[in-house]
């Protein structure tokens, strides 16, 4: 997976839960929940629906780590080889 | 033969649309199919067929809008198209046995004057000045502000009527209510009429039950975690049906206590408005399957497909500002429930534990119930049950 691969991925998974936000509007260093006004519920869906595709499992005591889009396309790139 | 009739989803609900007939006439239905999509103010609706046999027809063309309790399709016994038809032995299916009183409340028109007292031009322009002030009727001086009228052109030499100025122009200002605004506006404009409602609030800690969910998430892949509104569900459900007076429909003056929990389930949707469909059965089925049927919920109906009954059944609502939220709501009941619980945004507080103050998570929770039906110490009591389910989610 490319960098650019996970970053489409990502912007794909995102327009499903918050069709209505431009994936190039969101402020990559900001809380991403609260960029696309995403509820845990929605956030869930999201580690879902990329864990399923990148085979990850996305542990909860790693949240933390995926708090802005920057840190998530960071985790995704480092722990998809 | 019977009819299979525009359904009622709720007080508020006169009219449908007829937006999608999924099954052919001569297909088989069962009980529980669901058979068409109705456009209504909350979203496209799907909806359900009550008995087994075939469709005989539609009888309401697609994209039609008609008032509840139309016949929309028949549904016959068997799968002869001419059997000979006892005069319709079974009476009009009603989607619902559900007695939804004829919906009192119009979704309010726009408020007849919304605009206040307009500013009037400063002072009487100068042109003005010789042969004194401009006289104008107080409604005319308000229609004029709404429409962009300038009464300066009228002149001074008479009263300035409502009859003197255009009627063509548009109404009054401001954007008519959405669909959806108007269903909000009437189930709550007519809760907060006919509802005495009462009020109590505590506060839950939530440091075991964080740590219930946290255990059970950490080895578990995404699609099976649990999120902690669960347990709030099922706290809630538990209690409810130990305290039924709190579960349950008031109609024509009179309480029906509901023996299952169909937990409404406040949902807000992008681009706002919000819905609040029933969670069936919410003591039913272990955690998991709960969280499942609840994501599974949450998916459509934000996407704007929910089903029939799912909008008539509730019995309770619970309402959770999720962990972006603010510390604590209290509700407005949605008839013809009789109560809604509020869990507000937990925080990090500091509190006594044996004796000890310590860091611990904390939610605000409030009752709102009708006082017809209920009174504080009944209220309390459901409450402290709700908290003490979530000191011990063991038992969720």
């Amino acid at each position: 997976m490319t960098d650019q691969d996970i970053r489409t991925l990502v912007a794909t998974q995102l327009g499903r839960i918050a069709p209505e936000i431009p994936f190039d509007s969101i402020d990559p260093d900001e809380d991403l929940r609260e960029e696309c006004d995403i509820d845990s519920m929605d956030f869930l869906t999201l580690i879902t629906a990329i864990g399923k595709e990148l085979s990850l499992p996305m542990p909860e005591a790693d949240y933390d780590e995926m708090r802005s889009l920057n840190e998530l396309l960071d985790y995704l790139r480092r722990h998809s080889d | 033969m019977s009819k299979f009739v525009m359904p009622s989803l709720g007080a508020d609900m006169e009219d449908g649309t007829l937006v999608e007939q999924l099954v052919a006439p001569g297909d088989p239905v069962h009980r529980g199919d669901i058979i068409a999509a109705v456009e209504t103010q909350k979203g496209a609706i799907e909806i359900e067929v009550f008995e087994d046999g075939f469709l005989d027809k539609w009888l309401v063309p697609l994209g039609t809008k008609v008032p509840v309790g139309t016949p929309i399709a028949m549904i016959r016994a068997s799968d002869v198209p001419d059997a000979p038809q006892p005069t319709d032995p079974v009476p009009p299916v009603p989607p619902r046995e559900l007695p939804e009183p004829p919906a009192p409340d119009q979704p309010p028109a726009p408020p007849e004057e919304p605009v206040p007292e307009p500013e009037q031009p400063p002072s009487a322009p100068p042109e003005m000045a010789p042969t004194g002030r401009q006289r104008v009727s107080p409604a005319a001086r308000r229609r004029a502000a709404q429409i962009g009228f300038d009464l300066r052109s009228l002149g001074t030499d008479r009263i300035i009527s409502l009859d003197d100025l255009p009627t063509d122009e548009a109404g009054p200002k401001g954007e008519p209510l959405s669909a959806m605004r108007q269903a909000i506006a009437a189930a709550m404009t007519r809760a907060k009429r006919e509802i005495p409602h009462y009020y109590l609030s505590d506060s839950i800690d939530l440091t075991i039950a964080e740590d219930f969910i946290s255990a059970h998430n950490e080895d578990a892949p995404p699609e099976n975690r649990l999120s902690i509104g669960v347990l709030y569900i099922r706290a809630v459900a538990l209690a409810a049906q130990k305290y039924p007076t709190f579960n349950g429909h008031f109609v024509d003056d009179r309480f029906v206590a509901s023996d299952a929990v169909h937990l409404g389930m406040a949902i807000n949707l992008r681009g706002g408005g919000l819905v609040a469909p029933a969670l069936h059965d919410a003591t039913e089925g272990d955690l998991s399957a709960l969280m499942h049927r609840l994501k599974d919920l949450v998916a459509r109906v934000r996407q704007g497909r929910f089903r029939a009954r799912e909008l008539s059944d509730p019995t309770l609502t619970l309402t959770s500002l999720g962990d972006r939220g603010v510390a604590g709501i209290t509700g407005v009941i949605f008839p013809p429930q009789v109560a809604i619980v509020g869990i507000g945004t937990p925080a990090l507080c500091p509190r006594v534990v044996d004796g000890v103050v310590q860091p611990r998570r904390v939610a605000h929770i409030t009752l709102a119930a009708d006082h017809r039906v209920s009174d504080g110490h009944d209220g309390a009591q459901f409450l402290r049950r709700i908290i003490k389910h979530m000191q011990n989610p063991e038992t969720l």
